[in-house]
């Protein structure tokens, strides 16, 4: 079996269009807003150009960071589901060269994106000052560029040592992505809990919340976890691996979903109910100016259209054994997944700083623009390692398992 | 306490006891009818069986018997394993069990009944200000609310498990079968049960026969 797929591995056609397409799409977008950004005279454009590119950036870098953390996840405990999606994992977290090059916009725009970048405001907002041997510049891009280090050892190692496996089909290299994957998944949890805190809770300095860092552990997940699924169906229904993923494939998938779902929920009321239930001055505000002015609309579609509608569809057993249903579920989580991450970023640029506890709803055609041009590149750049590998890891040892059942879990 | 009032207690815990035994007596009644019906006399030839009995040395095997008696025509059947076979209730031909509506029902009551006691105790019954916080403050009840949603339909799950599979059943006439204890431990038994409108004894004998059985044999009532 493993030989056979080898010898007659060709990609899929469409990669390469999409590759193609993606990667025009992509820059003609951001070259667009660019100019915009630059030359249409409305006060305020930069900065809104900033945001929706922060907004943009944390959507696509979720789903490269949180396939890392599944595919390190699906190394460290074994099991079939993870080996035939494993592919598309490690493919999303090469995707992170394209990310570093792309953090650099957002280290432009600090002083649009960032209060406390501010020296003048340090200067004056006590609060500030304090907390500025943290909150400052040069130690803000020493972090990201720590985080970025860790990440990129996981994911070369990671990755090297997959080629090698598929190459020469020694054992010793699955056990040594496992023995990386533990300490890996350590160093992830608190990478991505500190680059959430620099990246999108710094946005309001005054606020904290200790369960941000996880939030977007579980969100990022969720995100990687339904765009893999999405990718699994379109890949399913072609050469090479039609007929391979099977309704038991999607079925292990799609539970996996719905405990992410509820994962995701299970946080989100986390954070809510302490802070709702404490009423303090100092962390209210931050739910209060989403859940007004027209936020709350946002806020309950996020209850619904994030929550309570993919748990209910998930909880049945034909949905998630039938690929086409399962990744109309997907595509919609990963809808939501992005109006999540709008709902955390965007309130933040209509803020009024005399009232910070109102919320004052507002969007802007760059919300949608810069995403869309960011996530052409990413596709692009996705689709091209993807058809750099064999579409299943062919020398696992728990590939033949995957393959041919015998109650793999 | 009055002496009248002693008795009348006592002849109330009197009609509860009886009661209790008569409720008894039905459900061992129905459970002893249940295992009666099974059986079928086949007066033509000899004493009245259960079924007919094949065993299998594989999973494969007995998935793909299991498979070719569905395509036969057979409906009341059914096949024991050591562990659970994925492939194989999809074989038997078992599509739609009420387990999962009954579970799902069990949740939404958990989780109707859980917020509603909530709201009745705090918003109703008991009101009090609490560091002046609504009456009714929902997000605060979404944590029990989720537990009761979870443990009634976990209880649901379980005990709807054993009551849709006819537990407990103190007599199976699968058990006369002395090979079966393999069932246990390394073998598949497949049963095509006599009252399937298709059963003829000898032509399913000669059937099971073909599909590869290590043995088959008939399944006294």
């Amino acid at each position: 079996m493993a030989t056979h797929i080898a010898n007659s591995y060709t990609p899929p056609a469409e990669l390469a269009r999409v590759q193609r397409l993606g990667f025009l799409i992509g820059i003609a977008l951001l070259v667009v807003s660019v100019i915009a950004a630059l030359l249409v005279p409305i006060p305020g454009l930069r900065r809104q150009f900033f945001h929706s590119y922060l907004l943009a950036y944390v959507f696509w870098i979720g789903i490269a960071l949180g396939s890392l953390a599944l595919l390190m996840v699906q190394h460290l405990a074994g099991g079939a589901w993870g080996v035939v999606i494993r592919r598309v994992l490690e493919s999303s977290t090469r995707t992170l060269p394209l990310m570093g090059i792309l953090f650099l916009p957002i280290l432009f725009g600090m002083h649009d994106l960032y209060h406390w970048s501010d020296s003048e405001a340090v200067r004056e907002t006590e609060m500030l000052r304090l907390k500025s041997a943290y909150l400052n510049i040069p130690f803000f891009i020493i972090r990201t560029v720590i985080y970025f280090a860790i990440w990129g050892t996981l994911v070369y190692f990671l990755n090297k040592w997959s080629a090698e496996q598929d190459e020469t089909a020694d054992i010793r290299f699955a056990k040594r992505m496992q023995t990386l994957s533990g300490p890996g998944l350590v160093l992830f949890a608190l990478t991505v809990t500190f680059a959430a805190v620099d990246w999108v809770m710094s946005l309001d300095p005054e606020w904290y919340s200790t369960i941000f860092g996880i939030l977007f552990m579980g969100g990022w997940g969720l995100s990687a976890l339904s765009f893999t699924i999405a990718v699994a169906v379109l890949l399913a229904n072609r050469e090479p691996l039609r007929g391979v993923l099977l309704a038991r494939h999607f079925h292990d998938l799609g539970k996996l979903l719905l405990a992410f779902v509820m994962l995701w929920a299970y946080f989100n009321l986390s954070q809510f109910l302490i802070i709702w239930w404490a009423n303090l001055p100092e962390e209210v505000p931050w739910y209060l100016r989403r859940v007004t002015g027209g936020w709350q609309v946002i806020g309950v579609s996020l209850m619904i259209f994030h929550f309570a509608l993919p748990f209910l569809l998930l909880l049945r057993r034909d949905l998630k054994r039938n690929p086409r249903l399962l990744s109309i579920v997907a595509v919609l989580v990963i809808v939501m997944r992005f109006i999540d991450s709008l709902w955390l970023i965007v309130p933040e640029l209509y803020k009024n700083p005399q009232r910070p506890y109102e919320g004052h709803f507002g969007l802007s055609l760059f919300d949608l623009i810069v995403p869309l041009g960011v996530g052409a590149l990413w596709l692009a750049w996705f689709a091209w390692q993807l058809s750099k590998r064999p579409l299943l890891p062919i020398n696992d040892p728990l590939l033949d398992k995957a393959l041919h059942g015998g109650g793999g879990h | 306490m009055p002496r009248r009032h002693r008795d009348e207690v006592k002849s109330k815990k009197l009609v509860f006891i009886y009661m209790v035994c008569i409720l008894c007596a039905s459900v061992a009644k129905f459970v002893e009818d249940r295992s009666m019906s099974e059986i079928v006399v086949d007066n033509e030839t000899g004493p009245p069986i259960f079924g007919v009995i094949a065993e299998f040395d594989t999973t494969d095997a007995v998935v793909a018997a299991a498979r070719r008696s569905y395509e036969e025509g057979y409906r009341r059947m059914d096949a024991y394993s050591p562990f659970p076979i994925e492939e194989l209730t999809e074989a038997l031909g078992i599509k739609h069990t009420r387990l999962p509506l009954l579970i799902f029902a069990g949740g939404a009551a958990g989780l109707l009944g859980g917020f509603f006691m909530q709201y009745y105790m705090t918003a109703l019954d008991y009101q009090h200000n609490i560091g002046g916080r609504p009456l009714n403050s929902w997000p605060a009840f979404i944590p029990v609310t989720f537990e009761t949603t979870i443990l009634l339909a976990s209880i649901t799950a379980v005990f709807g498990m054993i009551m849709l599979n006819g537990l407990p059943q103190p007599y199976h006439p699968v058990f006369n079968v002395p090979r079966f204890e393999l069932a246990s431990r390394d073998r598949f038994f497949l049963v095509i049960e006599a009252d399937d409108p298709k059963f003829d004894r000898d032509r399913t004998t000669s059937f099971l026969q073909t599909l590869n059985a290590r043995e088959v044999s008939d399944v006294e009532a």
